[in-house]
Formats: C-alpha cells, sequence, structure tokens
C-alpha cells in the first residue's frame, strides 16, 4: 500500500526524489528544533493575547509540516509531496534475512494499486442500515400475512381464539381422578393405550389429533399442489410412454437400443469404479450368459438358417457378413471375463434393476409433522413381529395413508417400471459385448461398415431378448436370495417387486389401453356437429319502416267453442254466425280495434323525441303576419332529436305498455353499486335470495345472518401468538420443487437410510412412553 | 280438506263399482312415478355426494377426513355392513327447482378478493336455503284430488246431490243452499282463510256467516243498495261499498267508518300483503284506502267510464279493469297512466281473473268469448267462444276456471293447458241468474251467489291441499289470529312497491343522472344543484342605487361563462402562438443556412 503524503503546489519537489528527501531530513533535525522553540513562544504569546481580550476564540487546529524553509507567507511543506513509499518505510526489512513470508506479502502490498474506499457518510450508511432494517421488518410482517388473510376470510371468528374444542372428550381428560379399578377395565385400557387407541369411540387418536395440530393451511396447500403436479407427472408420463410405445419404426427402435446400449456400458464402468460389488453382479451375468451360450447351439451357425446363409456364403456379401456376426457373438459371448477381485466391500448394494426412488431422499424431515411425508411404500417396511406393537402400528398407518398417497405411490412404481422396462432391453452382458465387440471390430475395419439385413437381425434380436429375459429372471432370483440374508432392504424390495406386478397388470390392462384410447380420440360428435349444415340465417324478416297496425292483425285469435253440458235457459241456442252478426250490429256505432289503434298511435307520437324549433321569426328576413320563415332557416334550425328507444309493445298490435318509469320505488332501490361489485348483475344476483325467516327455514337464516365475530362474554381475548400460528420455515416443505425427486439417484443414497432409521427409532422411542 | 276429497273420488268410484273391470288407480301410477322419480332423483345425488366426497377428500385436511370416514365405516355399522345409503338424503330436482330463486351467477375470472368471496358466499347461502327448503317440502303430504268419471260418462253429468251422497258426511254438508230470494242477486266473498263469508244482496242485506259451521256471525240490513262487499285483513272487518259511500263494518255489523272520499263504488279489491282496499267506481275512479293507516293513496281518473270489472293480480297487487271498450288496463297506485293496456274482446268486458301465480289472465266479453292470455307476455293463449257468454268469472288456488253463463255455474280444466279445453269439468244449474263466484281457499269448494241466494258446491281439487300456517291458517285461534295481525302488520308492503315486475326492489336503479336529478327536483320543488343567483349587497351612500346595483351585477354577471371563454381564448392563442412560431422558423431558414456551421 501506498501512503499518500499531503500534496504540495511547489513541483519542483516532484524529481529527485530520494536524495532530496535524504538531504531534507538531514538538515530539517537540526534546524527544526530552533525553530519549534520560537514557534511555541510565539503561539503562547498568542494565546494569552486572546485569552485577555475576553471573548473566547476558537482555538484552530493547526498543521504544521516539517520543511526545510519556514516561510511567514505560507506553508511551504517540501519534500512532502513526494509520496513516500512503502519501500521508504520497510526498506530496511529487505535486507534483512529470514521473514520470508512477510516479505512476500509485503512485495505483495507493494504491487497492489487500488486504494481504500472512504468509509461512507453517515446519512448514507444510515439509509442502508435503514433498508436492511426494513426488509426484515417486512419479511417478520408477512409471516403474519396468511393467517390474517385466512382469519379475513373466515365466514365467523369466535374471540377469544384458542378454545377448547368443543365435542366429546377422553374420559381422563374430563374426569381427573378416574381409574380403571376393574381388573377387567384395567386390561381394556391397557390394552387401548399400547395400541393408541381412543378410549372413548368418537375422539381423535392422539397420533391424528397431532396431524391435526402438525398440518397448517399453508402446509396443506403446498402438499396438494405437490400432488397436483405428481398426477400431471403422471399423466404426461403415460402418454409418453403410449406414444412411444405406438411408433413402428426400427431404425428408430435400434438407435434407441444403441443409445441405451451406450448408456448401459457407461453405467457399468462407473459401477466399477464406485460400486465395485454391483459391477461383479454385472459380471456374474455374464458369466453365466457366457455359460449358456457355451452350452447351446445358438450362433454356431448350425441352424436352418445358417446353412442357406452357408449356401449363399459364397456368393453373397451380406449373407456372408450375417454369418460372421453370428460367429462373432458366439465368440464374444463365450469368452471369458477377467474377473475384478473386490473383496473389502461386501455389503449389498442395490442393484440395476432396483428403481431409483427407493433411494430418494425424503424431501421433508419434519419430525413433528411424519404426515407431511410423502407415504411411499418403502417407508413403511412391514417387519414382520419384531416386537408385539409393531404390526398394530403399521396397520394404522396403513390405514391413515389415503388415495393420494397411493396415487403417488403409484406413480413411483410406473416410474420405476419403466424404468425397469427400458433397462430390460439392454442389461444382459451378451448385449453389452456384443456392443464393445462391434465397437472394436468398427476400429478394427475401418471402412467396412456392420450391416445386418432386417430379417437378421430379427432374429437376433428375438433370441438376444430372450436370453435378456432369461438373465433377468435368474439375477432377480439371486438379488431376492441375496436381499432376504440381508438385514435392512429386504422388504423393501420385496414390495417393490410385487409392486412392479402389480405396475404392469395396471398398465398392460387392455381396459387401460382403450381408456387411453378414448381419451385421445377426437371428439366426433364434434366434428358430426361442424359438418352438419348450419341452419340458414335467411329467414325472411320483416323489415317494416314504419309499422301500420291492420285491422285484422288484432285480435286474432281463433276462438274455440265449448260445448255446454247445461245450456243456459236465458239465452236460446243460435248460430254462431248470426251472433257475430248480431254483435256486430249492437256495436256498428264504436269500432273498438280502430279506436284501440289510434290511441295507441297517440302514445307512441307522445313518446317520440319532438323535433325542437328554434327559428326567430324576423331575423335576416321579413317578420310580421303571415310571414312564413325561409325553408333554408327551417333547416338550419330545426334540431332533431336522437330517436327513442323501441317500445316494448311493439310487436304487440293489441297492448300499449306505458313507457313511464316508476319512479315511486326509486327511493327504495340501490342506486349506487357498493364497493366490491362490478356491475349490477353480481350484486342482484347476490341480493337475490331473500334472508327473512318468512322465505326460510331456520337453519338458513342463522347461516345468512350469522355474525362475523362472536365473543364469548367475560372472556379475555389475547394477541395472537406468533408460535401458535407462524410455523418455523424448516416444517414447510420447499414449495419450489416436487418433493418426489425423480432422478437424483446418488444423492438419495446417503441421506435416506440413516433418516428412515431415525424416524422409526423416533417412533419407537414415542411409543414406548406411555 | 283435500284428503277428505280424495276420499271423496275413491268413493264414487266404490259406489259404481259393480259396473266395471278394475281401472288403474292414479294413485298406483303416481306412485310408480315417484318411485321412477325417487331412483333418478338418487342417482343423480349419489353420484353428487361421491364427487363431493372425492372433493372433500382432495382439501385441506384429507388425511383427518378419511380417517374419520374409516373409523365410521369400521365402527358404527356393525358386521361390516356398509351404509346402504350414504350421505344426505337426496333431494328430487323438481323440488329444488320449484325453491330456485334467479339463476347461479359465476365468479368472474379476474376479479378481486372480495368480490370473489362476496359472490362465492351469496351462492353458497342461497343454494343451501334452496336446498332446505325443498327438503322442508315433505311437510306439505297433501295432494289436490279431482273427479273421474266412469269410461263414457262425462263428469260434467255428474251432480252435486250425487256427490254429495257419495263422499262423507262433513265433506257433504259442504254442498247447500241458502234459500234468499227476498234481496235480489247476491255477491259474495271468502275471508282468506276460507273460514268465514260475506254475502250482500243487491237490496241491501248483509250477512257474515261462519260457512262451514253455518254459523251466522252477524246479519244486517244496510237499507241501501249494496254493491260490492270485501273482507278487510282480518275476519273482524268487512268493507261494503253501499249507493253512495263506502262503509266499513265490524264483524259483529256495528258500522265503523263511512269514508265520503269513496263514492258510487262498484266493485272491490283487498290486497292483503299491502293492506290496501282498492276501489273502482261509477264515475270512473280508481282509489286506492290504506287500511292500517286509514288513508287514501292515490285516486286515479281512469277516464274509462264506468267501472265495474275488477280484478288483482295476486303476484304484484296490480289491479286489472276491464272496459266497455274491450280493453283490459293494469294499475298501479304509482302511475297516473295504465301500466298496460291491452284490447281483449270486440266487446265490453264483462268479467276478468287472474291467476295465483300470476300468469294467466282469462276474461270474458260481451262477445261471447272467453280468452286466456299469458300476462307475462301480454298474449293470448286460447280463445274459446261461450254459447251465452260468461258473465262471472272465477279461478281456484289449483286452477280451475269457473264461468257462469246465465243461471249455469262450468267448471273447467286446465285451460291453459297445451290443448284447448272442450267440455267443462263439471257444471251446475242454480235458481238464478249467477251475480257472484268466488272459491274458498283451502277447500274444495265454489261459492255461487245468484238472483234466489246462495250455493255452495263441491268441486274437487279446486283448493291448495298444503297450507301456510304461519300465513293463512284455516285452523288458527283467536290468540294466533292475534300474533299474525301484528306481523303482517310489521311486514307490510309498501304501496311504492307496487309494479308489474315485484323484483323491482332487489335491481340496481340504473337510471342516468340526469333523470335521478330531475325526480329530485321534482320532489323537492326546488333544484339543490343549482347555483345561487348574486344578489349585490346593499351599501349606503347612494351606492346601492338601481343603476351601481346593475353594474355590480354586470361585473359577476356570466362569471361561470367567462371563465369558460378565458380558458378557451387561451388555449386558442397559444396555438396560434405555436403555429406562428413554426411559421417563422420556416422563414427564418433559408437555404444558405445548410452551409452554416453544425454547432450542435
Amino acid at each position: 500500500m501506498r501512503i499518500e503524503g499531503v500534496k504540495v503546489t511547489s513541483e519542483m519537489a516532484v524529481s529527485d526524489e530520494k536524495e532530496f528527501a535524504m538531504d531534507n531530513e538531514v538538515i530539517s533535525a537540526s534546524e527544526d528544533e530552533e525553530f519549534s522553540d520560537d514557534e511555541r513562544k510565539h503561539n503562547k504569546l498568542l494565546q494569552a493575547i486572546s485569552s485577555l481580550g475576553g471573548k473566547r476564540r476558537k482555538n484552530q487546529n493547526e498543521r504544521s509540516e516539517a520543511s526545510l524553509q519556514v516561510s511567514e507567507f505560507f506553508v511551504s511543506a517540501e519534500g512532502a509531496g513526494d509520496k513516500v513509499g512503502l519501500s521508504d518505510l520497510l526498506g530496511t526489512v529487505e535486507k534483512t534475512t529470514g521473514a520470508t513470508k512477510t516479505k512476500k506479502q509485503l512485495r505483495n502490498l507493494q504491487n497492489r494499486k487500488e486504494t481504500l474506499e472512504l468509509p461512507l457518510n453517515k446519512e448514507q450508511a444510515e439509509k442502508i442500515q435503514r433498508s436492511v432494517a426494513y426488509e426484515k421488518t417486512t419479511k417478520e410482517v408477512t409471516d403474519w400475512q396468511s393467517i390474517i388473510v385466512q382469519n379475513q376470510k373466515a365466514e365467523q371468528m369466535v374471540f377469544p381464539l384458542n378454545q377448547e374444542p368443543s365435542g366429546p372428550k377422553r374420559v381422563e381428560q374430563v374426569v381427573a381422578g378416574w381409574k380403571a379399578e376393574t381388573p377387567l377395565e384395567q386390561e381394556v385400557f391397557r390394552l387401548l393405550h399400547m395400541n393408541r387407541q381412543p378410549v372413548h369411540d368418537p375422539v381423535l387418536t392422539p397420533v391424528e389429533e397431532a396431524s391435526l395440530k402438525a398440518m397448517s393451511l399453508e402446509e396443506a396447500t403446498i402438499r396438494r399442489a405437490e400432488l397436483q403436479k405428481a398426477r400431471a407427472l403422471h399423466s404426461y408420463y403415460e402418454a409418453k410412454a403410449k406414444r412411444e410405445k405406438k411408433i413402428k419404426s426400427k431404425k428408430y427402435h435400434r438407435i434407441l437400443k444403441k443409445a441405451k446400449r451406450k448408456e448401459f456400458v457407461k453405467q457399468f464402468e462407473e459401477r466399477m469404479e464406485t460400486d465395485p460389488t454391483g459391477a461383479l453382479e454385472e459380471l456374474k451375468k455374464m458369466g453365466m450368459s457366457r455359460m449358456t451360450e457355451r452350452m447351446s447351439l445358438k450362433h454356431q451357425n448350425s441352424g436352418k438358417w445358417a446353412k442357406s446363409k452357408a449356401i449363399m456364403a459364397k456368393y453373397d456379401d451380406s449373407a456372408r457378413k450375417a454369418m460372421q456376426e453370428q460367429l462373432q457373438i458366439n465368440k464374444d459371448l463365450t469368452q471369458k471375463i477377467v474377473t475384478i477381485s473386490d473383496d473389502e466391500h461386501e455389503t449389498p448394494e442395490e442393484s440395476e434393476t432396483v428403481p431409483d426412488f427407493v433411494n430418494d431422499v425424503e424431501p421433508i424431515t419434519d419430525h413433528l409433522n411424519p404426515w407431511m411425508r410423502s407415504r411411499l411404500p418403502q417407508e413403511e417396511p412391514e417387519i414382520s413381529c419384531v416386537t408385539p406393537d409393531k404390526p398394530q402400528t403399521s396397520e394404522e398407518e396403513e390405514e391413515e395413508r389415503d388415495e393420494e398417497e397411493e396415487l403417488l405411490a403409484d406413480f413411483q412404481r410406473k416410474r420405476a417400471l419403466r424404468q425397469i422396462e427400458d433397462d430390460d432391453l439392454i442389461p444382459t452382458a451378451a448385449e453389452k459385448q456384443k456392443v464393445t465387440c462391434e465397437v472394436s471390430r468398427e476400429e478394427v475395419v475401418g471402412e467396412v461398415t456392420v450391416e445386418i439385413s432386417d430379417s437378421d437381425e430379427n432374429e437376433s434380436e428375438e433370441e438376444e431378448e430372450e436370453d435378456v429375459s432369461h438373465f433377468n429372471t435368474l439375477f432377480k432370483l439371486m438379488s431376492s436370495e441375496k436381499t432376504h440374508e440381508g438385514p435392512a432392504p429386504t422388504p423393501d424390495q420385496q414390495e417393490d417387486e410385487e409392486q412392479l406386478d402389480e405396475g404392469q397388470i395396471r398398465v398392460r390392462n387392455m381396459e387401460d389401453l382403450e381408456v387411453l384410447e378414448e381419451v385421445s380420440d377426437p371428439r366426433p360428435g364434434k366434428v358430426a356437429a361442424q359438418s352438419m349444415p348450419q341452419p340458414t340465417a335467411s329467414d325472411p324478416l320483416a323489415k317494416k319502416s314504419k309499422r301500420e297496425i291492420n285491422l285484422s292483425d288484432v285480435l286474432t285469435k281463433e276462438a274455440k267453442t265449448i260445448k255446454v253440458a247445461l245450456t243456459p235457459t236465458v239465452v236460446d241456442d243460435e248460430e254462431h254466425e248470426e251472433q257475430i252478426s248480431i254483435i256486430k250490429e249492437a256495436f256498428a256505432g264504436d269500432d273498438v280495434i280502430s279506436d284501440f289503434l289510434i290511441d295507441k298511435r297517440k302514445q307512441e307520437e307522445a313518446g317520440r323525441p319532438k323535433v325542437v324549433d328554434l327559428t326567430l321569426p324576423g331575423w335576416g328576413e321579413w317578420g310580421g303576419m303571415g310571414v312564413k320563415t325561409s325553408l333554408r332557416k327551417r333547416k338550419r334550425f330545426r334540431k332533431k332529436m336522437a330517436p327513442a328507444p323501441s317500445r316494448q309493445d311493439q310487436k304487440l298490435p293489441d297492448v300499449i305498455i306505458s313507457e313511464k318509469r316508476n319512479s315511486s320505488i326509486a327511493t327504495h332501490q340501490v342506486s349506487h353499486l357498493p364497493f366490491p361489485f362490478q356491475n349490477p348483475t353480481q350484486f342482484e344476483s347476490c341480493i337475490r335470495t331473500p334472508i327473512g325467516q318468512t322465505w326460510n327455514t331456520q337453519t338458513a337464516v342463522k347461516k345468512m345472518t350469522m355474525p362475523k365475530v362472536v365473543t364469548t362474554v367475560g372472556a379475555i381475548i389475547e394477541p395472537l401468538v406468533k408460535e401458535d400460528y407462524i410455523k418455523h420455515k424448516s416444517t414447510k416443505p420447499t414449495g419450489k420443487g416436487p418433493a418426489i425427486l425423480l432422478n437424483d439417484r446418488r444423492g438419495a443414497k446417503d441421506g435416506k437410510p440413516s433418516d428412515k432409521n431415525k424416524g422409526r427409532d423416533s417412533h419407537k422411542r414415542r411409543r414406548n412412553k406411555p | 280438506m283435500a284428503a277428505l276429497v280424495e276420499d271423496t273420488a275413491k268413493n264414487a268410484h266404490v259406489g259404481r263399482k259393480n259396473k266395471k273391470k278394475p281401472v288403474k288407480r292414479y294413485w298406483e301410477k303416481t306412485e310408480e312415478l315417484k318411485n321412477s322419480e325417487q331412483n333418478t332423483a338418487d342417482g343423480s345425488t349419489s353420484t353428487e355426494n361421491t364427487a363431493d366426497r372425492s372433493t372433500e377428500n382432495t382439501g385441506d385436511r384429507s388425511t383427518e377426513n378419511t380417517g374419520s370416514v374409516k373409523r365410521r365405516k369400521g365402527g358404527q355399522i356393525p358386521y361390516g355392513k356398509e351404509d346402504p345409503f350414504p350421505g344426505e338424503a337426496p333431494i328430487p330436482q323438481e323440488q329444488l327447482q320449484k325453491y330456485q330463486r334467479g339463476s347461479k351467477h359465476n365468479v368472474p375470472k379476474g376479479a378481486q378478493r372480495k368480490l370473489k368471496e362476496a359472490i362465492a358466499w351469496s351462492e353458497k347461502v342461497s343454494e343451501l336455503a334452496q336446498k332446505q327448503a325443498a327438503r322442508y317440502d315433505l311437510l306439505l303430504p297433501e295432494d289436490a284430488g279431482f273427479l273421474e268419471g266412469d269410461e263414457d260418462e262425462d263428469t260434467c253429468r255428474i251432480s252435486q246431490e250425487d256427490i254429495a251422497d257419495a263422499v262423507d258426511i262433513t265433506s257433504g254438508s259442504k254442498y247447500f243452499n241458502l234459500n234468499l230470494s227476498q234481496f235480489g242477486p247476491y255477491r259474495l266473498d271468502y275471508s282468506r282463510t276460507g273460514r268465514h263469508l260475506l254475502l250482500s244482496g243487491k237490496r241491501g242485506h248483509v250477512a257474515c256467516i261462519e260457512w262451514q259451521s253455518k254459523n251466522l256471525t252477524c246479519e244486517i240490513n244496510v237499507m241501501e243498495t249494496v254493491n260490492d262487499i270485501k273482507w278487510l285483513h282480518t275476519e273482524a272487518m268487512f268493507a261494503v261499498a253501499q249507493k253512495k259511500w263506502l262503509y266499513i263494518y265490524d264483524s259483529e255489523g256495528i258500522e265503523l267508518h263511512c269514508v265520503k272520499k269513496f263514492n258510487d263504488v262498484l266493485k272491490m279489491e283487498f290486497l292483503p300483503y299491502h293492506f290496501i282496499l282498492a276501489t273502482a267506481s261509477a264515475t270512473g275512479f280508481l282509489q286506492y284506502l290504506d287500511v292500517s293507516v286509514g288513508k287514501e293513496i292515490a285516486a286515479i281518473c281512469t277516464k274509462s267510464g264506468r267501472l265495474d270489472v275488477m280484478s288483482q293480480n295476486p303476484y304484484n297487487a296490480v289491479i286489472h279493469l276491464g272496459h266497455s271498450n274491450g280493453t283490459v288496463s293494469l294499475w298501479s297506485p304509482n302511475q297516473k297512466e295504465p301500466l298496460v293496456k291491452m284490447l281483449c274482446h270486440r266487446g265490453a268486458v264483462r268479467s276478468l281473473t287472474v291467476d295465483k301465480t300470476g300468469t294467466y289472465m282469462v276474461t270474458s266479453g260481451l262477445d261471447r268469448k272467453l280468452k286466456v292470455y299469458d300476462i307475462r307476455a301480454f298474449k293470448p293463449l286460447h280463445s274459446y267462444f261461450l254459447p251465452a257468454g260468461a258473465s262471472c268469472l272465477s279461478l281456484s288456488q289449483k286452477g280451475l276456471l269457473s264461468a257462469a253463463t246465465g243461471d249455469v255455474v262450468q267448471v273447467y280444466q286446465n285451460v291453459w293447458g297445451a290443448s284447448p279445453v272442450s267440455k267443462p269439468y263439471m257444471a251446475h244449474r242454480v235458481r238464478g241468474q249467477v251475480w257472484g263466484l268466488a272459491y274458498c281457499p283451502f277447500e274444495d269448494v265454489l261459492g255461487v251467489g245468484h238472483g234466489e241466494g246462495f250455493t255452495s258446491m263441491i268441486v274437487p281439487g279446486a283448493g291448495e291441499p298444503n297450507f301456510d300456517a304461519l300465513d293463512t291458517n284455516p285452523y288458527r285461534s283467536a290468540k294466533q289470529r292475534q300474533e299474525w295481525e301484528v306481523k303482517a302488520l310489521l311486514e307490510k308492503v309498501q304501496p311504492e312497491l307496487i309494479g308489474l315486475d315485484p323484483g323491482q326492489l332487489g335491481k340496481v336503479d340504473q337510471a342516468s343522472f340526469e333523470q335521478r336529478h330531475k325526480e329530485r327536483v321534482d320532489i323537492l320543488g326546488y333544484d339543490p344543484l343549482a347555483k345561487e343567483k348574486f344578489k349585490p349587497r346593499s351599501k349606503k351612500k347612494g351606492r346601492s342605487s338601481a343603476g351601481a346595483v346593475e353594474k355590480r351585477k354586470r361585473k359577476v354577471a356570466y362569471e361561470d361563462q367567462r371563465d369558460v371563454i378565458r380558458q378557451n381564448v387561451k388555449e386558442l392563442m397559444k396555438l396560434q402562438k405555436e403555429k406562428s412560431s413554426e411559421r417563422q422558423q420556416l422563414e427564418k431558414s433559408s437555404t444558405l443556412d445548410r452551409f452554416r456551421k453544425q454547432d450542435k
């Protein structure tokens, strides 16, 4: 670090730094004393004088520089303008031996160019502090947000909040001094307590209670989201699998297989390093395949097909190749494999076919809240009859596991199954060897590409698959045997296998497939509807600019005569036509219909907006009696109003409906939309149901008029306590990712077993307590 | 009651049973139907239930839910049997529909939280109310009866005597005649509970009878022509339209009021929920009297002559008047002109009636036609021709129409059905010209007032079998009546709310501000928002001389207009300035400018 000295105006000092500085030092040392002495005296004198003045003078801090010349006019600081280097100060260190480290450090320091930043000024520092504090507090306060919103949303709040839950209670809760006295009672209660069963019928088990307490709304929503995601993924996965299964392209499958093979080889190599026992297993498998190969006549070119090919081989290049291929396969398979001797790691490990989810890390590690764990099957190992209370607990848990868990588990299972299927396509040694050999041959031959005819490959593939399946079964048997011996993972794997079977059934079901097909089917109904010719909208619309009501339009309803049982004695029976004519005669004077129509027209006229005439007679032309305003003026000053909206009775010739607004009801109506509503229909729909007792049943009325806040008289309403409502962050499952990690195998392996054990231990401990 | 009437029908069959082979009974059919309905309803609701449950399970406390369910399964139902009827009892869709109020409103997509909550809450609550109401429908167990003839027998041929003989004694006693030939044609009115009957002879005879027990509560002669008679809200008071004025008597026959504002009344209607007596007079006035406060609410001159045809719409309390020019007009006390005026007949309207739900109106005219109108759309549904024309019309609670032609009373069933009626359901001949017709509420009885007295006839299936005991209880005690009266008065509907649409109150008033303001001005008599006119202060020393005052006024005159003008001018000037500056710039710039040094 370079120390910056005081900057001085004189420029001369810059040149010849060192010598000058040295000189200065020498001279100043002697002279400085005299000057300073004088100065001190002088200062004293000055102070004395100033103190005489009565007024206090502020003591000015003077800064004195050691300098060569002291002028009375200005302070010169010659030599001080030079920067004092670190080397100046620590020059001697270089010469000393030892302390190399410090020397190095110093040198580094010297080379550094930056200077230290100035400390922030007070205002800025405080500002930053404030902002940080603000953030912190907001974080703290937002923790309350959810509970506040929850309370706001609640239909009813009953204060004080933490009341004793109503409903039946346990015997012990109600009666303090009650004891099971008779031996029968004791027996019964012991049993109940031992099994953590509710003593009273409708009371929750302690476990259930704990679960109720443990789960907050937020957690539940998060969990739900998780489940939803899992479900969605499940469906995607199914769809994808189905799609892929449908692909018929041989090339695609070939490529797929190749890729898988490569993957397998890679994995195998990796395993060789990380997990030699697993690799050993593989090798054993290969050994088995070798044995079978040696036993069988496959790939010996002794079959029918081979013989036919042998005939062809002379002329056909491809046939020859195929034969060579077969032989090569045989060779590869029968080749002895050099085993790797690794005896250190004898711990049983999961082998290839064990689905990865077995080792997934449990995402939620909340001991208080075991219900938030995704209850995948492998979490509940069915260890049979270790302790008397164990099976029951497992049963209990089984009960508690609900559909969602099952769904999740199912999803996992299917996924695992799928993987196994994928693995099934590759994993035998035969193929692996084949791959390697192919690779090697390619290296050797170079340009000669290996091409096998389709049929050929098919056959070979089939054979291979057979082999593979055989191997797999063998391997499974082996592994199961092995796991039987091993302590911990046995049940897991067993269960896995069971599940696998289940999964297979589920997936391969024809019904399932059908269902899927149905889903994927495009809706035929829709198509039909679209293809159907749409009714032409060219119905002749009666366009009438001015509607004149015909007399014949009015009262057109055909009358139907009714046979009257008892003919009235007063009126004689007459002919229908005759009657009409008589009536017509009787009402010849008043034509009812035309009167009505006139009335209607009048009403319409009255309702129509009138033309406003703004002409002023005499303006711009002659005025007086009998003078007509000009046409131009009339045109100019007549204002047409906007046409009135169409009348309600427009289409009813024999009805006049009044268009007047009923303003009397307006005083009782709501004229301004109240707050949360955005349009009248919303509000109207909200008040459409009356809340009075006249129109509703008692319970409905009570529900409708339920007060928002209920307080019990005399009870103290305490403020909310943070611990009761805000759970620690650790209890929450991480909201970002799904709790089930699908592909993360390696990470899972480490964390899992220990965690599981811990969980089990805790269970045990708790169980033993009461 | 209805049960009795069912009996009557059955008994009638029993009487004739030996003639015919056993027929499928109506109840069997209905039962079957019901069963099938139940099944379908079961199916739908059970699926609903399962759906509900599944949604519940996906909800918050899923573990708890399933746990409890499982325990219930294990614990409460013994022997591992499953509950065959899980969940709530299903409600038939029809019943639900019956109690539906308006349509459901969905929560808009981008709505705020509060709005969402409000809508969701209201939907929830109204659904609850609807469901509860539908559930409580099982408290209405009675069914209306009906008359069924044999294969080749018209029901209208069955005489009242036969029916009365066939049914039980109590029901049979409901058919009776009152021989009152002295005081001329009778009008009648049943009280709302159907227990009391008012009879009024044209020549002044007024009688008040508890008709089921035939107990005469009061009988007077008012010594004047009586045009019409009507019960008020209880059996304690009734109004009589006499020759000149309107009188109100109590059940003892003591004159309580003589309302001289109401003269020459020909017809009356009482609006029970509004406590309003509406009268139509010979002078063409339609008047409304609030009987709870004794105030005239409105007097409307209809300008259409003598008003002797009147009916009320029980649905919305609108008064229907029939006129001599064949029109029917609809009135509310809030409007001086008819709400609707419709031409119904070529001749004068003789009688009209409106059904209980306010959907249908039946009119009869001098042109001897009987017309059925849908008064929601104001369109005719059916038109029948009656040989003699109907002088009186009445609709029962269950929709049976009775029409009087001369001295014959005919009852029609299903008048507004899809197929037009060809023959009457029942018919009965009375001794004189029919003057008044009325169905007794909650009874299968039709009262006929005629020239020779009064006839009560049995019409199976006329009355509503189930009554609302809190509204109109035929069996109520005096105490209950008093209580009801208080409650009814408290729940009295204001006359301002009468209109074509009774649900208008639940709608937002969307009139524009101007219109509302205009109405306010009309009500207040002045404009509350108008600016005050400038009134110069009076000053002394001759400065308040007329000229000076005028000058001062001139100073502030059109101040607001001036402001506007000033503003406009300012803006104009600004624009002009801009324009001119632009022009100047354009003018200033010469072609040689391009050779200038560019310093920017």
